[in-house]
Formats: C-alpha cells, sequence, structure tokens
C-alpha cells in the first residue's frame, strides 16, 4: 500500500482550492492508495467534497504568517514525522511551493516540484517534471521515503468525487510553536481592470516583437473586444513596456484560456509553460522558423504590424 | 559596519538557447552544450546580484561575495558578477559536483557558507532556469536555521532589519525581516545592469577562491542524492500549425480572424 498526505490548500473564497482537487485527482491515480488530505483551519463541510480516506486538520493560517508559513511547515513536518506516509502531495502554487521545499528539509526528505505526472506502478514512486524551462522532461526515481511532490497547476482534471463514505476527520495538534521571526506587516493589491488574466477565456498576449510599450494599446483594445485579458512575456515585462502581473511563463501567471493569441511572441520553452494549456495558441510572428508555430493551432507568418489591424477589424465585424 | 552579503550564482546552460539546438544525450541523460552558445549565470541569481548592489547604492557598506559550487567552471560567465561590482567570487569546485540534487547543493553550500562566513544577507534567484525546482534557497535557510522570504522584488536595509516587498499573484506584501536571513530575489526587482568597461577590468583582475569539497569537511559520500535521474527527454510535439495565408499579409490577418469564427472560437 501506498500512504499519500495531501496538503490540501484554500482559496481566496476560503474553499477548497482547485489545484487541490487536481491533486486529489493525481493521488488517486496511484496504485493500492491511501490518502489523507491535511487542512488548515476548519474542516467543516469540506470533509465530504473530498474523495480522501480521512481528513486531518491543523491550526489555520493567521494572515501574518501568510507567504511564509512558519506554523503550517512545523504542523505538516510534525505530522509527517508521526504518520511516515509515502508521498506528500501539495500543489505549486505560493503556498505548496514554500511549504513544501521546507518542509522536505525539516524532515530529511527528497523534493520534487511542478511534477506533471507520478505513477507508483512498478512498485517504487516515479516523478516527471519539466526542466529547463520546459524544453525537457525529467523523469526521476526516488531513492527514499517519504517524497515531498508539488504539482504544475492543470497537469490533473480536478476530482469531482465525493468522499464516500464520508472520510473521517481528526484534528491534529503539533505541539509546537513556531517562533515568527518575519512580520508580514501589510498586504498591497494591485488595481486590476478588466477580466482577470487567470480566468479569462481569451488572452492576447505580446512579446519582444512587439518593439515598445505603445502596441500594448492595441492589444488592450483587442482583449476588451473579445472580453478577455492582455498577457505579455517576460522579455516584455522586463523590458518596462508593461507591468509584470501581465507576465506569463513559468515564472509569471499560468493561463488556460480557450484562445491565446500571441503577438511577437517567440515561444520560448519558459514563456510555453504558462499558456500550453490554453485550448488554441493563435501565432502572430514575422519569424517563421520560430518556436511558437510549433506549439499554435493557428498561424500568420508576417508583420503584426501589418497583420493585426485587419485581423482586429474583421473581430470587431464578427463580434458586431 | 560592513553588512556582509552572499549571492549563491549557479552556472546554467544559456536558456535562450534556441530550442533547435537544445539537445539531450540519452545514453547520459543530460544535454549536450551547444556549440557557440556558452553557458551563463542563471538569469535570477544576477537580479540577486543587482539587489546587493542596490542596498550599496542606497548608501549600505556592503561587501558582496558570489558563492558558486559545480565542475567545469567557465571564468566569463562565473566573472559576470564581479563585472558588476561584486567584490569576491568563491567557487567550490570539485568534478563530483556535476551531477548532484538539490538536496546535496545544500548540504554543500551550508558547509560553505559557515566556512566563508557569517553573512548578514544570503541572496539567491528565485529559481534556476536548467533544474526550476526553486528549492535550494528554502532548504538553505531550514539548514541554517535562518528566516526565510521568498521571492523579493525590492529590499532596503534598515539597522539590523530588513524591509522587503515579496511579489504574490494580485499584488506583494510588505514584510519585515531580521539580519541575517536568507532571500530569494525575483526579475521584478529590476533589470541586473550591464557591467561597465572598469568593472570588467576590475574582475578579469580578480581570482576566484577556490574550495575543495575537502576543505568544507565534506567527501564523495556525501554527495548520494535523494532524486535518481531516470530519463531525460525532450517531449515530442504532435501540434501541426495550420498557417493562414492571404493576399498579403493585411489579407492574412482577416482570413485568421474568419478562420477561427468558422472553428466557433471566436
Amino acid at each position: 500500500m501506498t500512504s499519500v498526505l495531501l496538503v490540501a490548500e484554500r482559496d481566496d473564497q476560503g474553499d477548497i482550492s482547485q489545484s487541490t482537487l487536481q491533486a486529489v485527482t493525481a493521488a488517486r491515480g496511484l496504485a493500492d492508495v491511501q490518502v489523507t488530505a491535511v487542512i488548515t483551519g476548519d474542516a467543516d463541510g469540506f470533509a465530504s467534497s473530498l474523495a480522501v480516506d480521512k481528513v486531518v486538520t491543523i491550526s489555520a493560517v493567521e494572515s501574518g504568517d501568510v507567504g511564509i508559513y512558519d506554523q503550517v511547515t512545523a504542523d505538516v513536518a510534525a505530522l509527517i514525522s508521526s504518520t511516515s506516509p509515502d508521498v506528500v502531495i501539495l500543489s505549486k502554487s505560493d503556498f505548496g511551493s514554500i511549504v513544501g521545499a521546507r518542509v522536505a528539509f525539516r524532515v530529511d526528505a527528497a523534493f520534487a516540484s511542478d511534477c506533471i505526472e507520478i505513477s507508483n506502478a512498478d512498485g517504487s514512486v516515479t516523478v516527471t517534471r519539466p526542466v529547463y524551462g520546459g524544453s525537457a522532461l525529467a523523469e526521476f526515481g526516488i531513492a527514499s521515503s517519504p517524497v515531498i511532490v508539488t504539482l504544475r497547476a492543470g497537469a490533473f482534471e480536478p476530482s469531482s468525487d465525493t468522499g464516500s463514505p464520508e472520510p473521517e476527520v481528526q484534528g491534529f495538534d503539533s505541539g509546537v510553536t513556531a517562533e515568527r521571526l518575519v512580520t508580514v506587516t501589510d498586504t498591497i493589491a494591485e488595481v486590476r481592470e478588466g477580466v482577470r488574466l487567470e480566468d479569462a477565456d481569451f488572452v492576447v498576449s505580446g512579446g519582444r516583437g512587439l518593439g515598445g510599450p505603445e502596441p500594448f494599446s492595441v492589444l488592450t483594445d483587442l482583449a476588451n473586444v473579445l472580453g478577455g485579458a492582455v498577457g505579455a512575456s517576460r522579455a516584455a515585462c522586463d523590458a518596462g513596456w508593461i507591468d509584470h502581473s501581465h507576465q506569463v511563463g513559468l515564472t509569471g501567471k499560468s493561463v488556460s484560456p480557450d484562445v491565446y493569441i500571441a503577438v511577437g511572441i517567440s515561444g520560448a520553452s519558459q514563456h510555453m509553460a504558462g499558456c500550453s494549456s490554453s485550448r488554441a495558441i493563435v501565432a502572430i510572428n514575422k519569424d517563421g522558423d520560430s518556436n511558437i508555430f510549433k506549439e499554435a493551432r493557428f498561424g500568420v507568418v508576417g508583420d503584426w504590424e501589418k497583420v493585426l489591424p485587419s485581423f482586429f477589424a474583421a473581430v470587431r465585424d464578427l463580434k458586431a | 559596519m560592513t553588512v556582509r552579503i552572499v549571492v549563491l550564482a549557479k552556472q546554467v546552460p544559456d536558456p535562450e538557447t534556441p530550442p533547435s539546438q537544445f539537445k539531450i544525450d540519452e545514453s547520459t541523460n543530460s544535454v549536450i552544450p551547444p556549440s557557440g552558445v556558452p553557458p551563463v549565470v542563471n538569469g535570477f541569481d544576477l537580479n540577486a546580484v543587482e539587489a546587493g548592489l542596490q542596498l550599496r547604492d542606497a548608501g549600505a557598506d556592503v561587501e558582496i561575495t558570489v558563492l558558486s559550487v559545480g565542475s567545469d567552471f567557465i571564468m566569463d560567465a562565473m566573472k559576470k558578477p564581479l563585472a558588476m561590482g561584486a567584490d569576491r567570487l568563491v567557487l567550490v569546485d570539485d568534478s563530483g559536483l556535476d551531477r548532484i540534487d538539490s538536496a546535496v547543493t545544500v548540504k554543500v553550500l551550508a558547509a560553505a557558507i559557515e566556512k566563508d562566513g557569517p553573512f548578514d544577507l544570503i541572496l539567491g534567484g528565485r529559481q534556476a532556469s536548467d533544474w526550476d525546482q526553486a528549492h535550494v534557497m528554502l532548504g538553505l535557510a531550514e539548514i541554517l536555521g535562518l528566516p526565510l522570504v521568498s521571492v523579493v522584488q525590492k529590499l532596503e536595509l534598515d539597522g539590523d532589519s530588513v524591509a522587503l516587498q515579496r511579489v504574490i499573484p494580485d499584488g506583494y506584501q510588505v514584510i519585515t525581516a531580521p539580519v541575517p536571513s536568507v532571500l530569494t530575489i525575483t526579475n521584478e526587482l529590476g533589470e541586473p545592469r550591464y557591467p561597465n568597461l572598469r568593472g570588467i577590468m576590475q574582475a578579469s583582475r580578480k581570482k576566484p577562491e577556490i574550495f575543495s569539497l575537502a576543505d568544507l569537511g565534506l567527501s564523495s559520500d556525501d554527495l548520494a542524492p535523494k532524486l535518481e535521474l531516470k530519463k531525460l527527454y525532450v517531449p515530442e510535439s504532435n501540434r501541426q500549425v495550420e498557417l493562414i495565408e492571404g493576399e498579403d499579409e493585411a489579407d492574412s490577418g482577416k482570413k485568421l480572424a474568419l478562420r477561427l469564427r468558422e472553428e466557433k472560437l471566436i
């Protein structure tokens, strides 16, 4: 039997996050598996919505500990030491990346982040993760147990199963009060207009090929007509043409719209890592050899300054 | 008093290598160095060097040591932080260090930091562009027992503490951390400065200080990885792009919109 400890995560509303439901699918995909979910704070009303065998609650995350996660790290590490799971699964979110990496060292475990596959089919656990910015995939065997794994968003479908029978809920008190050395004094939310990039059905994205900040206003107009949001490559953000909050890629946002329109984007692996789960990628780029055309479903090889205005006009007519 | 900063830097294959030139030797599970594309210092680590230099620009008396663990160092690449303005380069150079996992990297870095320290700030990039684990800095904080703040976009020294901005998906957190702390730096901090001629000249005269594993009290027995790399490969793309060609570029744009409508995508 393989025992899994799944570290559940809450979304902004305090509900179980989509990424946790994806992690349930990943855990359930293992052979002969026993899954325990650990959740911060109250499990009221959540237990029945998780297709796991058992739910353990630990103390809630205090606002001053968000982003540092000293207490969750201490609690999860203690839980691992007392229950000795074979595999610990988290999402590769801000929360999962920090808690997962810290816990791995706390309990001296193997750690693999951003995994897209996990299997125990041949007796031992193996994971696959993109490396070199997505240019390659690496399959790892785990030399020692436990292994701490974080999962890439969207790599698994969210589980829609409910816990049946309803999992037993148990509280866990690590007995540890983490010393808080770092203080979060404030959280500044950036003002955002329009649709959230991560939720948008259409994303119009610009890259180095745009040559400057001005063209982003055209992209914004197009995104507005489509009811979508504006994205950008890291190169365009680092050049200061558009704010980093628009950055799509491995170290920016991950988007999965119906249509991802990439204008003047070469399609470096680390950018594609943030948009490859789009339903259709549409590329406009003057270099026909650029990598974006290997990933796109539709493309125009041409100068965006000539292609985009007529595309925009036609889209506007179609939407009218 | 001098603030001692250590910036952890990793030599990586140039992430700007065109995908067509990115090749893997599947018999050894390693990347074949593309000809004519030399390795570079991981980009986020250069952001961390820039962070240290910004503290100096703000008036602090800082000494910046760049520390790296690996083998087959290319000095043209590794001296870039010196050319930008860092003071020292310390390399843990051992042929056994070319195939280690992040857990071992942390062990070696921690030993080097204990030997060369103490340091007031331990800075590094948010992740490396080769293995993308984003693990080493967090592990180092755990092993050294120091506070950790990740994805920092701004920092200011304020006596015995450091005022930080930490990037979150829709904004940032304002954080105060004590000195010493471990901080990972993100590209939002700003582009690393270009070395000027004087910096390049100074860097060319500086010699790296080299530590061997034995200098750190470590042996090859300490290098056993927890993850065993079984297979490294380039995934096959089975997507076939449909190129839309009109009479001219403007016509192509129009036809593209019509084609997307046909597919009910817009």
